[in-house]
C-alpha cells in the first residue's frame, strides 16, 4: 500500500502536521484490552448502579420504566437498521425511510396534528426548537411558559433563548394547574408562543384549550408538550388548538439508559411544514412509477441552506424513533388505549392509597393520568433514603426545581408497577415518615431545654 | 437498459397501516388489578379522547415480517463498503451493544440519586478524562446530543465568555468548506457568519482571514474550523490562525467530525482550540442507526470552563474512602442546560467500551490506518481512468479522507457526480458524500476509515474504473442508474413540491 502511495512509511503521511503540533508521545490512556476484559470492566461499573431491575422504580419526570417488548430489540439490533447513516441515497435506504414515514404517521395520529418530523434529539431541546420555529413564524421574540412545563425544558429554553435574543416569561401554577388569569395577563402582542405541558410536571392534566385561548387572541403559537403514553386516552393537543405538539419520546420503545439516547417528537399544523426542524420522510415515485420514500423538504435543512436553515440539526435519533414505531405497532390501536386506561386506573389507585398514609397528602387535586404529586410530612430526601434501603425508588423530589414545594414528591406509574408494589410503596412511605417523625420528635425533645413550656 | 424487474422491485411498498385489520393485535397487557372505574369518573370527559389513535392492528409475526422486509430494503455498513465522507463509517463492535444493554445501564433511571448511580457517573467521569486527553483540553461536558448540538453549545459558551468580559461580539468566521451545521449553528446562536476563503493548498486563505479580522477585530467572536478540514487536509497554518484569532480576542472552535484522522497524533487543544466537539458516533464507533443516535461531547480550555452546561459530572475525594461521583448543579456562570437529564448515556457506554478496547496505542493506530487507507485509495484512483475524469481536488497527501472533482467526467462523458453515485449502487457500494464541499465542483468526498481491508478498497477503485469505462461507450447506462436497487431513481422534487408525509387513513 505504501508503494502504491509512493511513500516509505505512514509517518510521511503525517508530515503535513507541523512538528510542534505533533503529540510525540503515546496518549496517556490505558492499554487496549481483550473483549472479555472490557466486558468485565463495564459489567463491574453497571453493577454499581441501582437500576429498575434491582429497585421498584416510581421515578418518572419525563422518563418511565415501561416494559419494552422483545421485538423492539430484535428488530432495532438488525444490522440493516443499526449500521447505516442518514438516508442520503434513498434507493438503498427504503427500509429506514419507510419506517420514518410510518413513525411520522403514528405521531401524527397520537397528537392529532397532520405533520410530524422523523424525530429530534429528545424532549427539552425539542421545546427550544419549537421556540425557534415560533420566532420565524411570528417574527416575535417573547415566550410565555407555564411553570408546569418540565424544569429541564424551561431551563433548556432559557439557554437557547440567549442565542435567540428572546425573552422568556414564566407563569405560575395554582392548585397544580397553570394559573389561567396569570397566563392571560402575561400574553401580549409581542408573544411568539405560549408553552404548556399536559399532563404537566406535577402530573395534572391541563385545560389546554381554555388556556390556549390567550395565545390565539394575540396571534401567538400554542405549543404543547405531552407524554405520548397518555395519548391513547387523553384528548390530543391537535384537538385542543395546539399549533405544535412535542415531547420526550422515551416512554415509547426506548430504554431508560440513564437519560438517553431517546428521541423528541415534533408535530405541527400544515402551515408550519416548511419551518419544521429535522428530517422528514415523504412519499414519492421512482422513474418507473414505483412507490418510494425520500427525505422531503430538504431545502429547510442545514446541509442545503446552511446559515438560512430552519435548524442546525443533522444526526438525530432515527433508531430510537424506529423503536417507538415498533412498540406502537405491537401495542396496536386497542392495546395502546388499554395501556392508557391501565395507567390511569392504577395511578388513581396509587394516589388514593398514598393519600391514606399518615403523613402523606395530595399536593393538588387536579385530574392526573400516570403521575401525581404528594406532600410528605417529613424531610423528602431522608424519606427517599429510607425507602431506597427497602429497595424502592419512591419518586422524584420536587424541592430543587420547585423550592416552594420542598416537601413535594412526584410518583410515576407504569404497567410494570403492580398493585402489590404500590401497596409496598405506601407502607414504606408510611414507615419512613413515622420513623423520621419519631426521630424528629426525639431530636426536638432533646433540643427543648428542660422545664421549658 | 432493458432489465427484468427484481422481485423486490415488483412488490409495491405497503406501509404497516395498509396491512392492518380491525381486531388483530400483538400485545397482551397485565391485568389492571385495581378497580375498573370508567375513565370519565377519573378524568373530566372533555379532557378525554373520543377515538383511540389509528395505530396499526396487526399480530406479532406480521410485525416481525414487515420490519424484516423493510430491513432488506436498506443498505448498511455491515453489508458493504460505506465510504461516506465526513461520516466515519467505521465498524460497530457488537461488544458495545452488549455492555450498553446490561440492566445496570439500560434500566437505570436518569433521576436516580447520584449516590445510587455511582457506576454510571464514574463511567461518565472516565469518558470525560479520556476525551480530555485525546483532545488536549482540560474540561469536558458530555451533555450535547450530537455534533450540531455541540456546535450550538460551543457558540453559546463563546457568547457567555465574551459577555462575562463585558463584550458583545457578533461575528463568527468559518471557511467556505465548512460543514452546513456550522453556519446553521451560528445563526441559531444569534451570530452572523463571515465566510473565509480557501487557498490553493486547501487550507484557510491567510490574507482573507486577516482581512476579515481586520474589518472589525472587536466583533470577532469565534472562528469555527475543522482540521483536517472537509477536504481531508491538515491546515499547516493552524498555529498562526489560532494566534490571529486569539489576538483579536475571539475563541477558536474545533468541529471534531474529522477527529478520526489525528487521534493520538495531534490534539486540538495543542493546536490552540478553546472548544472542541467530538462525534461519538463517528470516531468512537457508536452505530449510526440510520441517522442517530449520536452524541457530541465538548472539551474546553480553562477559560471556557466556568460556562460549561449544568449539571456537570464531578469526582470528589472522600477522605481516603475512594472517589465519590456527583452531579454539580451549582454552576453560577453556566450557560445552563442544553437538554434533559445528563446526555446520551447509552452512547457513552459504547464509546467508553471502544476506548477501553483500543487503548491509547490502538486509537493512534486506528488513525494511522485510516490515513493509510485514504491515501492508498486516493493513489489507486490517481491511476487509470479516474486520474483524468475524477481528479483529486487538491493534489497532496490527504489525512483520513479526500475529495475528487467530477467536473471533467461531466464535461467529457456527460456523467454527473450524481450519476456515478447512482451507478455505484448497482455495484454494491454506498457512494461517497456527493456535492460537498461546495467549493469543489461535482465533488465526491471519500472516507474509507481504518476498518476496511485493502481488498475492499481495491474493489471500490475497480468499480469506479468499470463505471468510467462503460460510460465511454454507453453513458446512458449510468444516467439511468440504479437498476438493481429496491426502487430506482426517485422523484425528490415531487416529494418537496407536494409533500405527503404520512399515510392517509
Amino acid at each position: 500500500m505504501l508503494a502504491t502511495i509512493g511513500v516509505d512509511s505512514v509517518d510521511e503521511l503525517f508530515a503535513q502536521i507541523p512538528e510542534p503540533l505533533r503529540l510525540g508521545r503515546p496518549l496517556a490512556l490505558p492499554d487496549g484490552m481483550s473483549e472479555a476484559e472490557v466486558f468485565e470492566r463495564l459489567a463491574a461499573l453497571a453493577a454499581r448502579n441501582e437500576d429498575a431491575e434491582r429497585q421498584v422504580c416510581f421515578l418518572g419526570a419525563g422518563m418511565y420504566d415501561h416494559y419494552v417488548p422483545a421485538i423492539v430489540d430484535a428488530i432495532t439490533q438488525r444490522s440493516e437498521f443499526l449500521t447505516p447513516y442518514t438516508p442520503y441515497q434513498p434507493e438503498i435506504s427504503q427500509g429506514g425511510l419507510q419506517a420514518m414515514f410510518e413513525f411520522q404517521t403514528a405521531m401524527s395520529e397520537l397528537t392529532g396534528l397532520p405533520v410530524s418530523n422523523a424525530g429530534l434529539y429528545e424532549g427539552p431541546s425539542s421545546v427550544a426548537s419549537a421556540a425557534y420555529l415560533a420566532m420565524a413564524a411570528t417574527k416575535r421574540r417573547r415566550f410565555v411558559v407555564s411553570r408546569g412545563l418540565h424544569p429541564h425544558s424551561r431551563e433548556t429554553l432559557a439557554t437557547y433563548s440567549v442565542g435567540y435574543g428572546a425573552e422568556v416569561v414564566e407563569v405560575g401554577l395554582a392548585g397544580g394547574e397553570t394559573d389561567a388569569a396569570a397566563l392571560v395577563a402575561a400574553v401580549d402582542g409581542e408573544t411568539a408562543a405560549v408553552f404548556l405541558q399536559s399532563p404537566n410536571f406535577l402530573g395534572a392534566i391541563e385545560r389546554v384549550e381554555e388556556l390556549g385561548a390567550a395565545a390565539k387572541e394575540h396571534g401567538a403559537l400554542l405549543i404543547v408538550a405531552c407524554d405520548p403514553m397518555t395519548l391513547g386516552v387523553l384528548k390530543p393537543p391537535g384537538e385542543q388548538g395546539a399549533d405544535i405538539a412535542l415531547g420526550e419520546g422515551q416512554p415509547l420503545g426506548n430504554r431508560l439508559d440513564f437519560g438517553g439516547p431517546s428521541f423528541g417528537f415534533f408535530c405541527a399544523t400544515e402551515e408550519q411544514i416548511r419551518r419544521m426542524p429535522g428530517r422528514i420522510a415523504g412519499e414519492t415515485d421512482d422513474v418507473d412509477g414505483r412507490r418510494g420514500f425520500v427525505l422531503a423538504l430538504q431545502t429547510r435543512e442545514q446541509h442545503i441552506r446552511r446559515e438560512k436553515a430552519t435548524h442546525n440539526i443533522c444526526t438525530a435519533q432515527a433508531l430510537n424513533a424506529l423503536g417507538a414505531m415498533i412498540h406502537l405497532a405491537w401495542l396496536g390501536r386497542q392495546g395502546f388505549r388499554e395501556l392508557g386506561e391501565l395507567l390511569v386506573r392504577r395511578t388513581a389507585y396509587a394516589r388514593e392509597r398514598l393519600a391514606a398514609v399518615e403523613g402523606v397528602e395530595q399536593l393538588h387535586g387536579a385530574p392526573v393520568a400516570r403521575e401525581f404529586a404528594v406532600r410528605l410530612d417529613a424531610p423528602v430526601d431522608r424519606v427517599l433514603d429510607r425507602c431506597a434501603e427497602q429497595g424502592i425508588a419512591a419518586g422524584y423530589p420536587l424541592g430543587r426545581e420547585y423550592p416552594e414545594l420542598e416537601d413535594g414528591l412526584l410518583v410515576a406509574i407504569t404497567e410494570r408497577r403492580t398493585k402489590a408494589q404500590i401497596d409496598l410503596l405506601a407502607d414504606a412511605l408510611g414507615d419512613a415518615i413515622a420513623a423520621e417523625r419519631g426521630e424528629i420528635s426525639v431530636q426536638r425533645t432533646a433540643e427543648t431545654p428542660a422545664g421549658a413550656a | 437498459m432493458a432489465l427484468t424487474e427484481t422481485p423486490m422491485q415488483a412488490e409495491r411498498a405497503r406501509t404497516i397501516y395498509e396491512k392492518s385489520k380491525p381486531g388483530r393485535r400483538a400485545a397482551v397487557l397485565p391485568d389492571t388489578e385495581v378497580a375498573e372505574t370508567p375513565l370519565a369518573e377519573l378524568i373530566p370527559s372533555e379532557l378525554l379522547r373520543d377515538e383511540p389513535p389509528r395505530l396499526p392492528e396487526i399480530a406479532e409475526p406480521e410485525i416481525v415480517r414487515h420490519y424484516n422486509k423493510l430491513s432488506r430494503r436498506n443498505f448498511d455498513l455491515d453489508s458493504g463498503f460505506y465510504p461516506l465522507g465526513s461520516c466515519t463509517m467505521k465498524h460497530n463492535p457488537r461488544l458495545n451493544e452488549r455492555v450498553a444493554a446490561l440492566p445496570g445501564h439500560a434500566r437505570l433511571h436518569p433521576a436516580q440519586d447520584p449516590k445510587r448511580a455511582q457506576g454510571a457517573l464514574e463511567l461518565m467521569s472516565l469518558l470525560q478524562e479520556s476525551l480530555s486527553e485525546i483532545c488536549g483540553l482540560p474540561h469536558v461536558s458530555l451533555q450535547p446530543s450530537a455534533g450540531s448540538h455541540g456546535e450550538l453549545a460551543g457558540l453559546l459558551l463563546t457568547r457567555a465568555y465574551h459577555a462575562d468580559r463585558g463584550e458583545e461580539r457578533t461575528k463568527v468566521l468559518a471557511p467556505d468548506t465548512s460543514h452546513g451545521t456550522n453556519p446553521a449553528s451560528v445563526t441559531m446562536a444569534g451570530f452572523e457568519v463571515v465566510k473565509v476563503a480557501t487557498n490553493e493548498r486547501g487550507g484557510v486563505e491567510m490574507d482573507d482571514l486577516r482581512a476579515k479580522i481586520d474589518e472589525d477585530p472587536d466583533q470577532v467572536a469565534c472562528l469555527m474550523l475543522t482540521n483536517p478540514n472537509t477536504l481531508g487536509l491538515f491546515d499547516e497554518n493552524i498555529a498562526e490562525i489560532a494566534a490571529l484569532i486569539h489576538e483579536a480576542g475571539g475563541t477558536l472552535y474545533y468541529d471534531g467530525a474529522n477527529l478520526n484522522a489525528v487521534m493520538g497524533h495531534s490534539r486540538p487543544g495543542d493546536m490552540g482550540f478553546d472548544i472542541v466537539h467530538v462525534n461519538l458516533h463517528k470516531s468512537f464507533s457508536q452505530p449510526h442507526g440510520g441517522g442517530g443516535p449520536g452524541a457530541g461531547p465538548i472539551a474546553v480550555s480553562e477559560r471556557i470552563e466556568p460556562y460549561l452546561p449544568r449539571p456537570q459530572v464531578v469526582r470528589r475525594e472522600n477522605n481516603g474512602h475512594g472517589p465519590v461521583y456527583d452531579l454539580d448543579h451549582e454552576r453560577p456562570k453556566s450557560i445552563g442546560r442544553l437538554r434533559g437529564f445528563q446526555g446520551n448515556f447509552g452512547v457513552f457506554v459504547r464509546s467508553y467500551a471502544y476506548i477501553l478496547s483500543l487503548g491509547g496505542d490502538g486509537l493512534a493506530e486506528a488513525s494511522e490506518t485510516a490515513v493509510l487507507n485514504a491515501n492508498y485509495l486516493k493513489a489507486r484512483l490517481a491511476k487509470g481512468r479516474a486520474a483524468d475524469r475524477l481528479p483529486i481536488a487538491f493534489d497532496r497527501h490527504c489525512m483520513h479522507e479526500f475529495v475528487l472533482s467530477g467536473k471533467p467526467m461531466k464535461k467529457e462523458l456527460g456523467l454527473a457526480t450524481l450519476d456515478l453515485a447512482k451507478r455505484l449502487l448497482d455495484f454494491g457500494f454506498h457512494p461517497p458524500t456527493v456535492y460537498f464541499p461546495l467549493l469543489v465542483e461535482e465533488a465526491l468526498m471519500v472516507e474509507p476509515t481504518e476498518t476496511e481491508t485493502k481488498e475492499s478498497l481495491d474493489g471500490f477503485a475497480e468499480a469506479i474504473e468499470a463505471i468510467l469505462a462503460e460510460a465511454e461507450d454507453a453513458p446512458e447506462l449510468a444516467k439511468q442508474a440504479p437498476y438493481t436497487t429496491p426502487v430506482r431513481r426517485l422523484d425528490e422534487v415531487k416529494a418537496t413540491r407536494k409533500p405527503v408525509v404520512r399515510q392517509p387513513l
